[in-house]
Formats: structure tokens, C-alpha cells, sequence
């Protein structure tokens, strides 16, 4: 009990850190997700192996790779002096917006194809098509998998934590180094987690039910 | 066979003499399947078509190519002058005045009967909500559905579904209706409410172009019937002279297996 009550602003800050970069982290991956799974499936060649190349280059990396290329080289070349918690964000937004990709063009193809046909027939564009019928359509059989992704998130980001960003599993480390019993620290740093994802369970499992009255 | 037998608009309906559809020597493969053999088509404004033929002649495909749903290999397609473009914003705004009626309905399950009828009008005519629900609701009322306006493509029978897709396709002023196999996927009662709905269009002097196995409704509301087996036109008649007295082997041998048990 010590541990969490002695070193409480600390651990606050942990989770306050690890709730921010799982939030922004979020959103940059369903953002980019979405956007790269309407690349994927485009009739524009050039965007559909820009999409593919993404998907493969991000899906593949190691994430803590990811992590050392944007904390050690995308500011010596691109943003010089942005803050360890965005660059964070970036990379973990970014690794996490592949799996998003793929989790939305495999909704996609649930929805029958005579949808996007009757969709074009009255002459939408494809971008219409895409976000006016189907992508609504698809978002149903995405969110399941969507959960499981973003719960993956949280927890990944527990590597931001070696690259000193503020987070909860960097807590553990500072009590360590303290000199505290390490199995209630892990305790208290395992509960934290387990907050913030069912947290994001439930908010799916909420999403889910909308969904189903919808239809 | 449906009952259904209206005067037909046939020869009263006299084709105004300019043409809307033109294929001129059309071909398209699916793998080593030749599907589309040489086709020369054209419909002429106000023309009523129906495309008839045994199963996986190429007349489905003959539809879809006009809009565009199928590509070609070779050939040419023009709708009122113009070659079908690539596809893109210029396609799109050609599609939109293309109405296509599918087997299958695909009514956007996710939208009411009443928002599938106004989405083409609001999101490509840019017509504002309001114009879009009364024209709307007109349509709905003149195919016979306007009751069901705010329930779900779901919670309708297959027939009450096709009319709506009927309406939807309506909604955007096109110039040629293109019906793909409207009532195969209907129950035979429901058969009837959807060939009077295309009956009365065809009436109107609506140019249709409309791939069916329902003979009764060739015989009444088409001017020309296409005879189509293996990929290529075997035959185009009036509906009088190709049912009762087909000129090739393969239309009478298609005609006296449907026409006579």
C-alpha cells in the first residue's frame, strides 16, 4: 500500500501519461487507418501501392525500431525539437494505423458488393461510395476487432516509457530505483492498465450494442 | 410465367429516330470465357428492349457494360452521343443518368426506404433535403410503396424492396433504365407488382433496356426483343414475330423449352 500512497503524484502522472499518448495514439491510427484502407482498396493504382507499402513497411517493424527511428532520426531530418510525447504518439499512432487498415478493409469486404454497385449506378464517386455507404455499413463488423487493436495500443505504449515520456510503466522503473518490493509495484502498475483497457472494452462493447439497434 | 399482359406501347410508342445507346462491336472476356461476342446494339430513344437468352448467354453482362459496371476489351459504348468515359467524376455524373434496377435490389441497408430514394438526388444532383423527400415521396406513392417510407429496406418483402429500387433509379431523371434480371429473385406472387411498375414506365415512353425470363412481359411492353445465346445476338425481332415465328434453331429450341410445359 505504501509504495502507491508515498509515491502518488508520481504514479498519477504515469497514468495521466499513458491515458494521453493512448488517446492521441488513437486517434492519429484510426485516422490514418481508415484513410489508408480507402487507398487500399481505390481504383487509382499509385494509391493503392502507397497504401500496401504502408501497411507492409509499418506492420513489420518492430515497434521498438519504430520507436528508435522517430525519436533518433525523424528530428535530426524532419522536426527538429518536437517533444518525446509526440513523437511517441506519432509512432505508435503510425505502427497502430496498419493493423487499423487492415481491421476496416476487412469490413469493407464484408459488405456486399452489390451495395457500392447500386452506390455507383446513381452516380457516386468512389470517395462518395466509400464514406456515404459503405464504410457505415462496414463499421459493424470492424469494431470487434477494433477493440482488441486498441487495447494492443495501451499496452504498447508502455515502450514510450524507455524513450522518456511520462507513462505508467516508467513508474515501475522510478520505483525500483527507489527501492521498493517490486511485486506490489507491478501490482499497482498492472491495475492502472487494466483501467484504462476496460475502459476501452466497455466503450466498444457500448459502440456494439448502438450498432446493433441501428440495423 | 407472369400474367401480367397490358396493351402494349408497343408501335404507338413510335421511337422519336434518335439514339441513346449505341454498342458497336463490343467484346469482353472473363478469363478464357469469351462472354461478349462482336455485339452491335442500339437503342433508340423511348425503345423498350428486352434481352432474353439461356443462362450465361452474356445478357447480364450486356446490361452492366452500358453503365459501365463491367468493362469492355474492346468496342465502343456511347449513351446520347457520348462514349462511355474512364472511370472518375465524369463516369459518375454519366452513371447518374443511367438508372439501373439490379436482381438483387441493393438497397443501402443501413438508410430508410425514403433516405435511398433522396441519397443520388441530395449527394450527386446536389438538390437540397427538402425538394429531394417530396420528389421523393411522390415516387415512393407512384411505385406503390410510399406507406413504407420510413422502414428499413429489411423489413420489406422482396417486391416492395425492387419498387423501391425502381424509385431510387427514377429519383435521378435518367435518360435509360437498364433492368437486370428485375423478378428473378422474387417470389412468384410478387412478380406481378413489379412488371406493372416497369409496364407503366415503359408506357411513359421510359427507353429500358430489360434483361428478364419473363416472356409475358416481353410480349407486352417490348418494341424489339434480343435474342442472345453464348455471348452473341442470335436474333432481334418485334416480340409478335419472335415468339411466333423465331427465325433461328436456337431461339426455337430456347422457345420450346420455355414456352411449352
Amino acid at each position: 500500500m505504501n509504495v502507491l500512497l508515498d509515491n502518488f503524484p508520481e504514479y498519477r502522472d504515469g497514468f495521466i501519461g499513458t491515458v494521453s499518448i493512448t488517446a492521441i495514439s488513437s486517434v492519429i491510427a484510426l485516422v490514418l487507418g481508415v484513410a489508408i484502407a480507402g487507398f487500399r482498396v481505390s481504383p487509382v493504382p499509385p494509391l493503392r501501392y502507397f497504401g500496401t507499402a504502408w501497411v507492409t513497411l509499418l506492420r513489420n517493424t518492430p515497434l521498438t525500431l519504430l520507436f528508435l527511428i522517430f525519436f533518433f532520426v525523424v528530428p535530426e531530418i524532419l522536426f527538429p525539437g518536437m517533444s518525446p510525447f509526440l513523437l511517441g504518439s506519432l509512432a505508435l499512432g503510425f505502427y497502430t494505423s496498419s493493423f487499423v487498415c487492415e481491421a476496416v478493409r476487412s469490413g469493407i469486404n464484408t459488405v456486399p458488393l452489390g451495395q457500392a454497385e447500386a452506390a455507383r449506378s446513381i452516380g457516386m464517386t468512389f470517395a462518395q461510395t466509400l464514406r456515404i455507404v459503405v464504410l457505415p455499413q462496414a463499421t459493424r463488423s470492424v469494431i470487434p476487432p477494433l477493440s482488441s487493436i486498441f487495447i494492443a495500443l495501451t499496452k504498447n505504449s508502455a515502450i514510450a516509457g524507455a524513450f522518456s515520456v511520462t507513462e505508467l510503466f516508467g513508474w515501475q522503473k522510478l520505483m525500483s530505483d527507489r527501492g521498493y518490493e517490486i511485486m506490489p509495484v507491478f501490482i499497482w502498475v498492472a491495475l492502472g492498465y487494466l483501467v484504462v483497457t476496460f475502459a476501452i472494452s466497455g466503450l466498444f462493447r457500448l459502440l456494439e450494442r448502438r450498432m446493433e439497434v441501428a440495423r | 410465367m407472369s400474367g401480367v399482359s397490358v396493351t402494349k406501347a408497343a408501335e404507338d410508342a413510335a421511337p422519336a429516330g434518335d439514339d441513346l445507346v449505341v454498342l458497336s462491336n463490343v467484346n469482353k472476356h472473363f478469363g478464357a470465357l469469351h462472354v461478349l461476342q462482336d455485339i452491335d446494339l442500339t437503342i433508340a430513344r423511348g425503345e423498350v428492349v428486352v434481352v432474353i437468352g439461356p443462362s450465361g448467354s452474356g445478357k447480364s453482362t450486356l446490361c452492366r457494360t452500358i453503365n459501365r459496371l463491367e468493362t469492355v476489351d474492346s468496342g465502343a459504348i456511347a449513351i446520347d452521343g457520348k462514349p462511355l468515359p474512364q472511370e472518375g467524376k465524369e463516369l459518375a455524373r454519366l452513371r447518374a443518368d443511367v438508372g439501373m434496377v439490379f436482381q438483387s435490389f441493393n438497397l443501402f441497408a443501413h438508410k430508410t426506404v425514403l433516405e435511398n430514394v433522396m441519397l443520388g438526388q441530395v449527394k450527386v444532383r446536389g438538390t437540397d433535403k427538402k425538394a429531394a423527400e417530396e420528389k421523393a415521396r411522390k415516387l415512393l406513392d407512384r411505385v406503390g410503396v410510399g406507406v413504407q417510407a420510413d422502414k428499413y429496406p429489411a423489413q420489406l418483402s422482396g417486391g416492395q424492396q425492387q419498387r423501391v429500387a425502381i424509385a431510387r433509379a427514377l429519383a435521378m431523371d435518367p435518360k435509360v433504365m437498364l433492368f437486370d434480371e428485375p423478378t428473378s429473385a422474387l417470389d412468384p406472387e410478387m412478380i406481378n407488382e413489379v412488371l406493372e411498375v416497369m409496364q407503366q414506365l415503359a408506357r411513359e415512353g421510359m427507353t429500358m433496356v430489360v434483361v428478364t425470363h419473363e416472356m409475358g412481359f416481353a410480349r407486352s411492353a417490348a418494341n424489339r426483343v434480343v435474342f442472345m445465346a453464348d455471348g452473341k445476338i442470335v436474333e432481334e425481332a418485334t416480340p409478335d414475330q419472335f415468339f411466333s415465328n423465331p427465325r433461328s434453331d436456337r431461339a426455337k429450341d430456347f422457345l420450346s423449352k420455355i414456352l411449352h410445359h
